[in-house]
């Protein structure tokens, strides 16, 4: 097992550096002229060659290249450009929040997600199939601040069940899950949708295994059948959805924390759009990247830990 | 006569192909006594699975439906149980092998688990006892170092030792009947002997009534006390095994001894029979044989012969050779 | 049972025992025909500015109200069906064409170039789609151009995908030997006999992934990355409506619900086209 950690996640190393040259071009070659981008049409000559040389901008494109992997190697993610501070010392202060909601929206979506799918699949083409089917498509089809949006309506301003602007005490754990309840479940939802589906055409294929009908004629009844025999091997491409998706509910997080002021990633993102602080976002896209890399390796890991013939080859 | 140990009475088991149900199995009786093997011989599609699997209720409801006379085991009816009744059945009474190996074992528990689940499930053992008794089980199937290699899982066995599990699996509450579905044909040869003498010793020991499927017959030859042949769904003849090699009685007997070839007779004699299994859809009027046989007449085409007495002493379908 | 042969049955018959595909395949084809019949449906001018009529409430005449600097929301939300549907359709249009250009590429000079951009398409591929284009645009700038270009890049690796391996598959075969033999170019070989295999497959991808190209033109005009004001879109509406939602919801309402619609319809429409094209992937 731990030989099977230790490869997966050298594997990982290329992969990593390929991101994060990919990154490199889109940061420093993709814009033509980065002062230029941050700067405006506008400025003049004289800022403009002062920014470059600030930025290092004015050396030579492979210089700049090995500087950007060393900084990355010694885990600098450079400086911002508007309020000077390090990179990660913004993400640090602000990442609590966004793994907080991550971690609640991904417990939302695996506990509905995989009775409801299972549930799904053991009552195929019957009306509750059809339903979730429909729901979970309804599900995919939102974007996360329309549902945002509308939970924020219906719940906040409506019925006032919740606050409207999630900025929590940080040092009171009720007002914190109090603010982190919509954020989390308009994620969660989305979630829902996506694990329902996996895990419901996962289900299927499993119903569908011999192994399943050698468990039903062993006479253990059929909620063990379905609960030790099929959900578990079920459950292993959910585990690599929920990995996967877990790029995607950035995003989504993103634009949950925009409709709903909370603080995170998002914000950040935002705030560094709107300031044009391209350092800052240079850094955030190297963050990004290497979470998605680690991300992938993690779910291999994870997908080892639930299907043993994985570790052993 | 002794009470047979497995006993089906005019088994029909039906599925739904395209919007419309279509036969497989069509009044199949069939008996085992205690201690007996049966062999239900036939090729691909005629309906000798499904025989076994709506003997243990597992035609999934979904796709195909059962109906019968009788289907009793160790003296238990099981038609009309509800699902939680014929679970206490199976397993405990009733136990099946299934051909593939490869697949017929869940690949994320471990072999010891697996052969474990049903003695907690049937025997009430807690898991301690269990332990102990999957061992012993493993052991009786002759898996070498069965202790340390009872925590591995399926995918580090080889198929031989996959279908020993298979077995100590199925012995596990010491069932009075076993149904063997093909249980060597995706085994290499030496390995099909290894299990096919395991099974033997096991069913002496353990006084197990057997109902052994197969389309290999030689397997038959080597391990069954009576046959029964099964063609497009139905039984078309029975006898002792002696009877059958010696004086096979349906045409479709002879066709199927002379497609195999035996180290008594020249390769060269060996005959394919020609045409196809129908499929269940193609079934009509008349002997479902009589496309395919050389024997037919027109008789055969228009009205269907039933099961009679035979020349051998067991009973033939066929209008030519019904005694 | 195996033993029944069933003869594949067409396209079109596969898809008339769907009625949820052809409610996805309806919905589309109404959201299409409102977009481009938009000014002979509602002839009001959605850029008309009229400030003593800000935030009103729906009536009969604005059936969706005025936003805030007193346009007709109705107007507007017809008028941007138009560029939001443009948009996503020149994107998948572009990733369709440049995936599958790279997938082809991959798949038929092999060795490591095909090593190295499988790698990168599977970063790619992982990457969120909002997220990458956010950077696309942050880094180019906002403008109809780079945001379709945004788009398209954030969806080019499931095109490349689907056009390596059976190019891969199609490389070995005879007819590809012979041409080769007779001296044709490799380009001539390719366009005659492995564009033309991959077609249904990619165009199945397309409509597929069109509503999540439609789905991340809305995310990105919402965060502020889309087509200037005071050009609508769904997102930017949203976007502008929010400012208000206290006031006056129904502005991030309509163009949410007109975005879901949409999405939902090309969902359904490309779920079932997958499962009549694909019989492998058909679910039961």
């Amino acid at each position: 097992m731990l030989g099977y950690l230790v490869r997966r996640l050298l594997f990982a190393i290329p992969t990593l550096f390929l991101a994060m040259t990919a990154v490199f071009v889109l940061a420093r070659v993709v814009p033509g002229d980065p002062a230029l981008v941050i700067l405006g049409d506008q400025a003049s000559a004289e800022a403009l060659a002062a920014l470059r040389e600030r930025l290092g901008l004015d050396r030579p494109l492979l210089a700049q290249y090995f500087e950007f992997l060393g900084g990355i190697a010694r885990g600098d993610l450079g400086t911002s450009l508007v309020t000077g501070k390090a990179v990660w010392a913004e993400l640090w202060s602000v990442l609590p929040y966004t793994i907080e909601l991550t971690l609640a929206a991904i417990l939302i979506g695996v506990i509905l997600g995989v009775p409801l799918g299972a549930y799904a699949a053991v009552h195929r083409n019957r009306m509750p199939d059809m339903l979730t089917r429909l729901l979970s498509l309804a599900g995919l089809s939102f974007p996360a601040f329309v549902s945002a949006i509308l939970l924020l309506l219906a719940f906040s301003i409506h019925l006032q069940w919740f606050p409207v602007i999630s900025a929590p005490k940080v040092d009171d754990p009720l007002d914190r899950l109090r603010h982190l309840a919509l954020p989390a479940l308009n994620i969660g939802l989305i979630m829902t949708a996506y694990v329902t589906r996996v895990a419901r055409s996962s289900m299927l294929n499993v119903l569908n295994e011999d192994y399943v009908r050698t468990a039903r004629a062993k006479g253990i009844g059929s909620l063990a059948v379905l609960w030790r025999h099929a959900l578990r091997n079920a459950l292993i491409p959910v585990a690599t959805v929920v990995g996967l998706y877990l790029g995607t509910m950035i995003g989504n997080s993103v634009l949950t924390e925009i409709v709903f002021n909370r603080p995170g990633l998002g914000k950040l993102i935002l705030g560094a759009l709107n300031l044009r602080d391209y350092t800052m976002l240079q850094g955030l896209m190297v963050f990004f990247a290497g979470f998605i890399v680690l991300a992938n390796a993690a779910t291999d890991i994870a997908y080892g830990l639930i299907d043993p013939r994985v570790r052993y080859q | 006569m002794t009470e047979p140990a497995l006993e089906v009475r005019n088994l029909r088991v039906e599925f739904r192909v395209a919007g419309a149900w279509h036969a497989a199995v069509r009044g199949v009786d069939l008996a085992v006594a205690p201690n007996e093997t049966l062999a239900v011989v036939g090729e691909s599609g005629s309906g000798k699975s499904v025989t076994a699997l709506a003997v243990m209720g597992l035609v999934s409801a979904e796709t195909g439906r059962v109906a019968a006379d009788r289907i009793r085991v160790d003296g238990r009816d099981l038609l009309g149980l509800s699902q939680r009744e014929l679970d206490r059945v199976r397993g405990d009474r009733v136990a099946m092998i299934f051909q593939e190996p490869m697949t017929a074992l869940n690949p994320t528990m471990t072999v010891g688990d697996q052969v474990a689940e049903a003695l907690r499930a049937h025997r009430g053992m807690d898991k301690r006892a269990a332990r102990a008794e999957s061992l012993r089980l493993l052991e009786l199937v002759r898996v070498p170092s069965a202790a340390s290699r009872m925590d591995e899982y399926p995918h580090q066995f080889s198929g031989g030792m996959r279908q020993r599990v298979m077995i100590a699996m199925a012995l596990a509450c010491r069932p009075k009947v076993l149904l063997a579905d093909e249980p060597t044909t995706a085994l290499d040869v030496t390995i099909q002997a290894q299990v096919l003498g395991l099974l033997a010793d096991l069913k002496r020991e353990h006084g197990l009534s057997v109902l052994f499927i197969t389309h290999n017959l030689g397997v038959v030859a080597l391990i069954a006390d009576r046959v029964a042949v099964m063609y497009a769904g139905e039984i078309v003849e029975t006898a002792t095994v002696e009877a059958l090699f010696a004086r096979p009685q349906h045409p479709y007997t002879e066709a199927l001894m002379a497609s195999t070839p035996r180290v008594d007779r020249d390769i060269a004699a060996l005959a394919p029979i020609r045409g196809q299994v129908p499929s269940i859809r193609e079934v009509g009027a008349g002997c479902a044989f009589a496309p395919r046989c050389s024997l037919a007449v027109d008789r055969c085409r228009t009205q269907g012969p039933t099961l009679a007495p035979s020349a051998t002493g067991g009973t033939v379908r066929c209008w030519l050779r019904s005694a | 049972m195996s033993a029944v042969a069933t003869t594949p049955p067409g396209l079109a018959r596969r898809l008339r025992g769907n009625p949820t595909t052809w409610a996805g395949i309806i919905i589309v084809l109404l959201v299409v025909a409102a977009a481009l019949s938009a000014s002979w449906i509602w002839p009001v001018d959605p850029l008309e500015q009229n400030i003593a009529d800000r935030l009103m409430a729906p009536s009969a005449e604005h059936p969706l109200g005025t936003d805030s600097y007193g346009r007709d929301v109705l107007s507007r939300l017809l008028h941007a069906a138009r560029i939001s549907l443009a948009i996503g359709a020149l994107a998948i249009a572009l990733a369709m064409i440049l995936g599958s250009a790279i997938g082809i590429a991959a798949g038929y000079i092999g060795g490591w170039f095909d090593t190295v951009v499988s790698s990168l398409l599977d970063v790619l591929l992982s990457f969120p789609t909002l997220l990458l284009g956010l950077m696309v645009v942050a880094m180019l700038g906002p403008s109809i151009e780079n945001l379709v270009l945004a788009i398209a890049l954030t969806e080019l690796a499931p095109f490349a995908r689907v056009a390596r391996a059976p190019t891969i598959a199609l490389k070995e075969r005879d007819f590809i030997e012979a041409g080769r033999a007779l001296g044709f170019s490799d380009l001539r070989l390719v366009a005659v006999h492995i564009v033309p295999n991959l077609l249904s497959e990619v165009v199945v991808v397309a409509s597929l992934w069109l509503a999540t190209a439609i789905r991340t033109e809305a995310s990105l005009s919402f965060i502020g990355l889309g087509v200037k004001p005071p050009t609508a879109t769904w997102g930017g509406m949203i976007r502008e409506g929010f400012e208000n939602i206290l006031d006056a919801p129904w502005l991030a309402v309509a163009p949410g619900l007109a975005i879901l619609v949409t999405v939902l319809g090309l969902n359904l429409a490309g779920d079932g086209l997958r499962d009549a094209v694909d019989p492998k992937v058909r679910r039961d």
